[in-house]
């Protein structure tokens, strides 16, 4: 068990990434506790009549010198827009930190980091605090086409950047796991990914046959974020468990995949 | 100094706030937040004879006041509880309440004699309310006749404080309490969640796994009001009153009606700490009211 906290979070910066993705960014009026690539925060949507419940969403950055944490938020329905509505000086209340983080890689491990959509924000996380040096980290993300690629050249510093989309606007043409890189999955000693559920059997699929240690971080309805109400169960070999508590990252030995 | 203190047949709570039944799972994860010991009390999550797995995902919709869930009981059996958790939780500072379920009524009093063997427990809280499993649940409490016989049957082995916990899902609510109170229950607690659905219209599909769910929340809580201020004027034993409270004003209003206590349940979702605000609100107003003692509130609704 570790603290977890429910504070106000003023909101220092609002950028549109792109059309549909937006980045917020969170200032904090006391030090941040340890936040690792993974975990998640539980958002309150105000002023809203229809919402009741908060929304998860993965942290993307955290700056424990200015107090500041970033949220890659993509509009999905309607918490998710109000969110991406917040302007500058407005506040926003979350629970927070919630969640296993993956598991940090080895000095020497060759690590594919995997995104897909919003997937994206914890392994950009990842490829930052992963201590692996550059050649030894490739990120793949995946879209269904180039403007839904968000730009993240500053990430080149962390790791080798490669690109799919469906319609072959950006990098190469198809589903992330269509990549060339697959071609040569052995090379990895390790394999992270995040994004649609179906992506990830894909990539969980792949990594089983091959063998290849794989972590992913699943996405679900919740109600609590912190484990009391048992709504965001996944299927695993040991039974039903919460992905909010014993996730969202699971090796995918545990999952029934 | 207002005085908090309120009793539920030999139950003495250091406030009248308890936290419910499937919303605070075993009280580990809200002490992440803060130190438990403040509440009045702590209802445990369900808890079965054998390991249950619950219904399939998704068990959750949400409304515009409130939420769906069709949980279904999942936990991992009294004897794990006994083995595993409780040596956790048991020296927590706060009465600490089983929520005893079954299918049956012999596995109601399987649950209850284990429990009866724990000297931290003192007060077990009879679910025959749950809407989410087929057998037993539900079915129990919307039949005067069912409701007599397991609480009779439990009695028979328990010892300590009895609090039965009452379904809204019937035509009076007051029958199912007196029938209850006839065979012995210290206390009723109500009201579980409403029998409730949801459906995407743009798949047309159901929200819920089990196209049916319990209701909470805000959404329910005029009607949990009224049943609360009916049972009371009914029956002798004290009440315990829940449905939708989320601040300090919704837990006075359950107490003018009748409820000697109260538990917050979908609230904590929001926020955990909503149950310890409520604690320090009804504090604020008996100060405010000049009111010496909480349990001066029980039932004062003025006419
Ligand atoms: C651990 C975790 C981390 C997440 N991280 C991010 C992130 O970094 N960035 C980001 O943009 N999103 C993230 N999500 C998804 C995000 O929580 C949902 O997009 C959001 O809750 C949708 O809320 P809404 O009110 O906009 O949608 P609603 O209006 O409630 O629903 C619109 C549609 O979205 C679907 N939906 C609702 N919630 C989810 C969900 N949790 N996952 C998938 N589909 C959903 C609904 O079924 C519905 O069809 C994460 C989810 C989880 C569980
Ligand atoms: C997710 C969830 C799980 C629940 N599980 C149980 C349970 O195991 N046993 C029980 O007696 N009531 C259970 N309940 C009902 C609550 O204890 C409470 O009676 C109901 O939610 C109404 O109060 P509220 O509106 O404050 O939540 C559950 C409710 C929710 C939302
Ligand atoms: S969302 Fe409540 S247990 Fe995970």
């Amino acid at each position: 068990m570790s603290k977890k906290f429910v504070e106000e979070f003023k909101v220092v910066e609002n950028i549109a990434l792109n059309s549909s993705n937006f980045l917020i960014k969170l200032l904090s009026k006391k030090a941040l506790p340890q936040i690792a690539p993974g975990q998640f925060v539980n958002v309150e949507v105000k002023n809203s009549k229809e919402i009741f419940l908060r929304r998860p969403f993965s942290v993307f950055e955290v700056d424990y010198t200015q107090n500041t944490m970033s949220l890659i938020v993509k509009i999905l329905g309607r918490g998710s827009k109000k969110l991406t509505e917040a302007e500058d000086g407005d506040t926003i209340n979350i629970v927070y930190p919630l969640g296993k983080s993956f598991s940090y890689p080895e000095k020497e491990d060759k690590v594919l980091l995997i995104g897909g959509g919003s997937g994206v924000a914890p392994m950009l996380f990842l490829a930052k605090e992963s201590g692996l040096v550059k050649e030894n980290v490739d990120i793949l993300l995946g879209a269904r086409s180039k403007e839904d690629h968000i730009d993240v050249s500053d990430y080149a510093k962390y790791g080798n950047l490669h690109y799919t989309t469906e319609d072959g606007s950006l990098g190469e043409k198809g589903f992330v796991t269509h990549h060339s890189i697959f071609e040569q999955i052995n090379n990895y000693n390790k394999i992270y990914a995040c994004g649609p559920d179906a992506m990830m059997k894909a990539v969980a699929k792949i990594a089983k046959k091959e063998g290849v240690f794989c972590e992913v971080s699943l996405e679900n309805l919740m109600a609590c974020g912190f484990g009391v109400c048992l709504c965001c169960i996944e299927p695993t070999q040991k039974g039903n468990l919460c992905i909010c508590t014993e996730g969202p990252v699971f090796n995918i030995k545990e999952l029934k995949w | 100094m207002v005085n908090l203190k309120v009793k539920i047949d030999d139950l003495d709570l250091k406030n009248p706030v308890m936290t419910a039944s499937g919303t605070s799972g075993f009280a580990e994860e809200l002490t992440d937040f803060y130190d438990v010991g403040q509440l009045g009390g702590l209802l445990l999550k369900g808890t079965t004879l054998k390991n249950r797995d619950g219904n399939a995902y998704p068990r959750m919709a949400e409304t515009a006041s409130g939420m769906l869930n069709a949980v279904g009981l999942q936990n991992k059996g009294i004897d794990y509880f006994i083995e595993n958790i409780y040596p956790r939780i048991k020296d927590y500072n706060t009465p600490l309440i089983v929520n005893v379920n079954g299918s049956t009524v012999e596995e109601y009093i399987a649950v209850t004699e284990k429990v009866n063997e724990l000297d931290k427990i003192p007060a077990i809280e009879l679910n025959i309310s749950c809407p989410n499993v087929k057998e037993g649940g539900m079915s129990f409490g919307i039949s005067c006749p069912s409701a007599e016989a397991v609480t009779r049957e439990v009695r028979r082995v328990y010892d300590k404080t009895l609090i039965v916990k009452l379904s809204p899902n019937v035509t009076d609510i007051t029958e199912i309490a007196k029938a209850v109170e006839g065979q012995g229950a210290d206390s009723v607690s109500l009201v579980n969640t409403f029998l409730g659905m949801a459906i995407d219209s743009e798949k047309r599909i159901p929200l819920l796994s089990t196209v049916t769910g319990g209701l909470s929340g805000p959404a329910i809580k005029p009607i949990a009001l009224r049943m609360v201020w009916q049972v009371y004027n009914a029956v002798k034993i004290p009440v315990i009153g829940m449905g939708g409270i989320m601040n300090a004003a919704d837990a006075i209003e359950f107490m003018l009606a009748g409820a000697t206590a109260v538990q917050v349940g979908t609230a904590i979702f929001k926020d955990p700490f909503i149950p310890v605000q409520i604690i320090k609100g009804i504090e604020e107003y008996l100060e405010r009211h000049k009111i010496l003692s909480v349990s001066e509130l029980v039932g004062c609704l003025q006419m």
